[in-house]
């Protein structure tokens, strides 16, 4: 609609510019002031046309006053100024050339209706509105009470559902509630579960701390505690329960509330009790195994002051034979018929018996005076196996021999103990069993040290521990040297040089001195060649002479003429050069099998001297069977011909055995010779060559390099 | 509506509700007197405030019809607090006729108020949301049934940024909003600030009190603060303003015709490249 200037449209839309200038400032549209206008242009032609009616049209201005409240002039001050507005201009601007006092009331009648209409409309948008944001509020509250609802159930659910035993109790110990896990755990109902207070579930078993750790829970100073706990049931059952408690504080961090969360071991405890007494417990007698006593040992040994032990090491005698000769079942009949007598003798407290094994006992006792118990409790047990055992109708004698080490606890440690408790339980077996002994630290050591070096005996060939020293051979009649004896030593990383007899027998036991043997004849003869190759011959046109030593064991070995064979064949070495030396006793009762390998051995230019002459049942009528061509005879016979003179009879005997051997075309060596007189001695009886500390000790293969050479100088 | 059911919020009308005192601001009465109280508080120290929102509001409508006009078709609309006049699906679907519009609030009153006002429009949603979790919103079924991630989206932050602490990184949540839109969405921004309030900070930070002390602290940011939200935006002409002048919709608009509170704050669009 275009406005002619001036025109009756053109005042309105003034009347309406003036209007939304006034207002728009107190409005909360969010229209511009123009828009504003324009929503306001209707209002004011509606105002305008009932200014104009033939009677005046209030109900116009009740709607004005109404739209006025649409368009979000909710301040009553928007409705102050449209008031000021219509009164100052309406008339001004749309009165047109009407009665201006009847347009004035007229304006006045609009502007009364505009006020109610504005007041009825605002009183009706706030009430709506109040009425949608409660119910926006209710809603939500409803929204949030399901949403808690819901919670709550799923919380109801779990609590109920748990497999876990749940209760929560006030601080002051009252049970509150409890699931069902938790009352069938107790075997109880909750009406009984319900009033019972906490602190009424004490039992013999509570750990230490367990009402410690209570008390700092209810009074705040903990917010949980986790331990095992056993619990009475009416029935009189124990339930064993793996219990965590923990504090409920509210929401300003007051403590509320325990809540107990509790696990039901009691199976697997007694599955645990079951599984730790058959770890511990010797399956056949039902004694304490060698894991538990071991335990007890330790405890005993690490005692405190003044505290002393106390044990017996019993092994059966003869046990194998029984068990041999009766079979197994009888001999475990045996064992726990003596396991029951054993255990008869060790009841007091502190006193315990165990079974370590095959017919092995043991038996401890603990406090400040083991040293007199021990002693009685050695004595119980002998006696307890007085009476003979009763078996398949059979009466079985049992002996035994025990060790016993006693002594004050914190010094030793258990395998230290066993082991000195073992080996004085052998030397009462050795000494013919049936009897204790008491442990000697002396004893100890020297079986330690055997024992030590059996062990290290196989190892130490294979690091190359073993050496070898050569003893010269010397010729009585023009003091030349004519050979060395090989002798075997071992460098022992920590005992230093090992002579033979500390290591010999130890590998005869073992047999160990096949491959030691057999290494000692490799070494001797390679130096041999060596020799030979440095000095030729000797003066008597043969070459120099290697002896060595073959223990009864090498005898018996099917390899040993082979062995031989070999190694003179690799080191290119002549028979007639090597010397085997077989010691006087090891032929003793000697058969045609044994002597076999060495007559062989012999027929190929083996020397073999027969060593320790003298010393063992010497058989003179022996000889002449034995392939040997030289004795060697015993230091011990010329011990004596040291001194000058010498012991007449001795040398007799001497003379005799020199003669003996010369007529069987055996030579002689002696050995031991440690003065020039001896020497002198026994080269006027006869004796072929010697060997002794007067010549040279045993020493490197280069000393004999050093007699060889004043031996041909001189 | 969802709710994290493990996390229920009791609702009591007697702590004053943000929303609802904006709403008052506004004019009007989808308030209760503890909200109507606060207001009043916040007033006695920033008498313009209803002017500062009516602005915000002035400015919310004509962002949205410009975006109708770029053809955004679908509008998020985060902290969106109670609908009164002029709400964004009444302007968006005036311009555009099925026009998609999904309005997110933390405020379960505010939610549940707009679930009533939006009844029988299949094209509107409510979500119960927080802009502090950009994932559970972009994963919310209504969103997901409204918006397609796959088009632009117009995603309106408007008087919310104000409310988030520097602690629950409000940057960290815009630019994963950011990361989830396709290319070519707009964000829609205002934020308050010291800047452009008729008043010494020291008389503002009154009314920022009223607010600390009602749970609902307001964070007043710099204007360089504000523009980092736009990290990865182009700005639309002109700018990051003063609402009024964000494209004043009138040529005639003269600044001197505006109160001097509407001119708190800072307004503006970018669009994502």
């Amino acid at each position: 609609m275009i406005a002619e200037p001036d025109g009756p449209e053109d005042r309105l839309r003034r009347f309406a510019t003036i209007w939304s200038r006034a207002v728009f400032p107190v409005t909360s549209t969010s229209a511009t002031r123009p828009e504003f206008e324009e929503q306001l242009l209707p209002l004011a032609r509606r105002l305008s046309e009932a200014l104009a009616a033939r009677t005046v049209d209030t109900d116009a201005g009740r709607a004005v006053g109404a739209a006025l409240v649409d368009a979000h002039c909710t301040d009553p001050e928007a409705l102050t100024r449209s008031l000021d507005c219509v009164d100052a201009y309406l008339v001004l601007y749309c009165g047109g050339d009407g009665d201006r006092e009847d347009l004035r009331s007229r304006s006045s009648r609009l502007q009364h209706a505009m006020a109610a209409g504005f007041a009825h409309a605002l009183r009706e948008r706030t009430l709506a509105e109040q009425e949608a944001i409660a119910r926006a509020a209710l809603e939500a509250q409803g929204l949030v009470a399901q949403a808690l609802h819901a919670t709550e159930a799923r919380f109801r659910a779990v609590f109920e559902g748990a497999a876990i035993g749940i209760g929560i109790a006030d601080l002051d110990g009252n049970v509150l509630q409890v699931n069902g896990a938790l009352l069938r755990m107790f075997g109880i109902t909750d009406q009984t579960m319900r009033g019972r207070k906490v602190q009424e579930w004490t039992h013999a078993e509570d750990a230490p701390q367990t009402w410690t750790l209570y008390d700092e829970l209810v009074r705040g100073e903990r917010e949980h505690y986790h331990l095992e706990k056993a619990f009475s049931r009416p029935d009189g059952t124990v339930l064993w329960t793996n219990l965590t408690v923990s504090l409920l504080r509210d929401a300003d961090g007051e403590p509320q509330y325990q809540l107990a969360l509790m696990e039901d071991t009691t199976e697997r405890r007694l599955l645990n009790l079951r599984l730790r007494y058959e770890a511990t417990h010797d399956a056949l007698t039902g004694l304490p195994n060698r894991t538990l006593f071991f335990e007890r040992l330790e405890k005993a040994l690490s005692a405190g002051e003044g505290q002393r032990f106390g044990l017996c090491y019993l092994d059966l005698d003869g046990f194998k034979t029984i068990n041999d000769s009766l079979g197994h079942a009888a001999g475990d009949r045996l064992l726990v018929e003596v396991a029951d007598r054993l255990q008869s003798c060790a009841t007091a407290p502190g006193e315990m018996v165990a079974r370590l094994g095959g017919d092995e006992f043991v038996a401890l006792t603990t406090g400040p005076d083991t040293e007199s118990e021990v002693d009685d409790l050695a004595a119980r047990i002998m006696n307890a196996l007085l009476a003979p055992v009763r078996i398949d109708g059979r009466e079985l004698t049992v002996r035994g021999s025990i060790g016993i080490v006693e002594g004050p606890a914190g010094e030793r440690g258990p395998a230290e103990v066993l082991r000195s408790a073992d080996i004085t339980m052998y030397r009462a077996k050795s000494a013919g069993g049936n009897r204790f002994e008491l442990a000697d630290p002396e004893a100890d050591a020297r079986a330690i040290t055997r024992h030590g070096l059996t062990t290290q005996l196989p190892v130490a060939l294979e690091r190359g521990e073993f050496f070898i020293e050569y003893q010269p051979l010397v010729h009585l009649g023009d003091g030349s040297v004519r050979g060395a004896e090989a002798l075997v030593r071992w460098l022992h990383p920590q005992h230093g040089v090992l002579g033979p007899d500390r290591f010999i027998p130890l590998a005869e036991h073992t047999g160990l001195i096949v491959p030691l043997g057999r290494w000692v004849l490799e070494q001797s003869v390679r130096q041999a060649r060596a020799w030979r190759e440095r000095y030729g011959q000797d003066v008597a046109g043969d070459p120099l002479r290697i002896n060595v030593n073959l223990s009864p064991c090498q005898l018996t070995h099917p390899g040993l003429v082979q062995d031989t064979v070999d190694i003179l064949e690799r080191a290119g070495v002549a028979p007639d050069a090597l010397c085997l030396e077989v010691t006087e006793s090891a032929l003793i009762g000697a058969d045609d099998d044994l002597l076999k390998p060495l007559r062989r051995l012999a027929e190929m230019g083996v020397d073999i001297a027969l060593d320790d002459f003298g010393t063992g049942y010497s058989n003179l009528a022996n000889l002449r069977r034995l392939p040997v061509s030289v004795l060697k005879l015993d230091r011990s016979f010329t011990q004596s011909m040291q001194q000058f003179p010498a012991d007449p009879v001795d040398l007799k005997i001497v003379e005799g055995i020199v003669s003996l051997a010369h007529g069987l075309n055996l030579a002689v060596t002696v050995e031991g010779v440690e003065t020039g007189a001896q020497a002198e001695q026994l080269r006027i009886l006869g004796c072929d060559t010697a060997q002794g500390w007067y010549y040279a000790r045993p020493g490197p293969p280069e000393r004999l390099h050093e007699l060889a050479l004043v031996d041909a100088t001189g | 509506m969802e709710r994290p059911a493990w996390a229920p919020r009791n609702i009591d009308i007697s702590v004053p509700s943000v929303a609802r005192i904006y709403d008052f601001y506004l004019g009007g009465s989808h308030n209760f007197e503890a909200d109507r109280e606060a207001a009043r508080r916040a007033m006695e120290f920033a008498p313009g405030l209803p002017k500062t929102m009516q602005a915000n509001r002035a400015f919310l409508r004509r962002a949205v019809r410009f975006a109708a006009d770029e053809g955004i078709t679908q509008f998020l609309d985060i902290g969106s607090g109670i609908p009164t006049f002029g709400n964004v699906h009444e302007v968006a679907q005036k311009a555009r006729p099925g026009a998609r519009v999904v309005y997110v609030d933390h405020d379960p009153v505010a939610v549940a108020h707009s679930q009533a006002v939006l009844e029988g429009n299949p094209d509107a949603g409510v979500v119960a949301a927080d802009l502090r979790k950009p994932q559970e919103i972009l994963a919310n079924a209504e969103v997901q049934r409204l918006i397609d991630l796959n088009r632009p989206v117009a995603l309106l932050l408007v008087a919310i940024l104000h409310f988030v602490e520097d602690a629950d990184d409000p940057y960290g949540a815009v630019a994963e909003l950011r990361d989830a839109l396709a290319p070519g969405s707009l964000l829609v921004l205002t934020h308050a600030s010291f800047e452009g309030i008729p008043l010494p900070p020291e008389r503002a930070e009154g009314a920022v009190d009223v607010y600390k002390d009602i749970r609902n602290p307001l964070i007043m940011r710099s204007r360089d603060q504000i523009a980092r939200f736009f990290e990865g935006y182009d700005m639309v002409e002109p700018g990051l303003v003063s609402p009024p002048r964000w494209r004043p919709e009138t040529a005639t608009w003269d600044p001197d015709d505006e109160d001097p509170w509407a001119f708190a704050g800072f307004a503006g669009v970018g669009r994502s490249a």
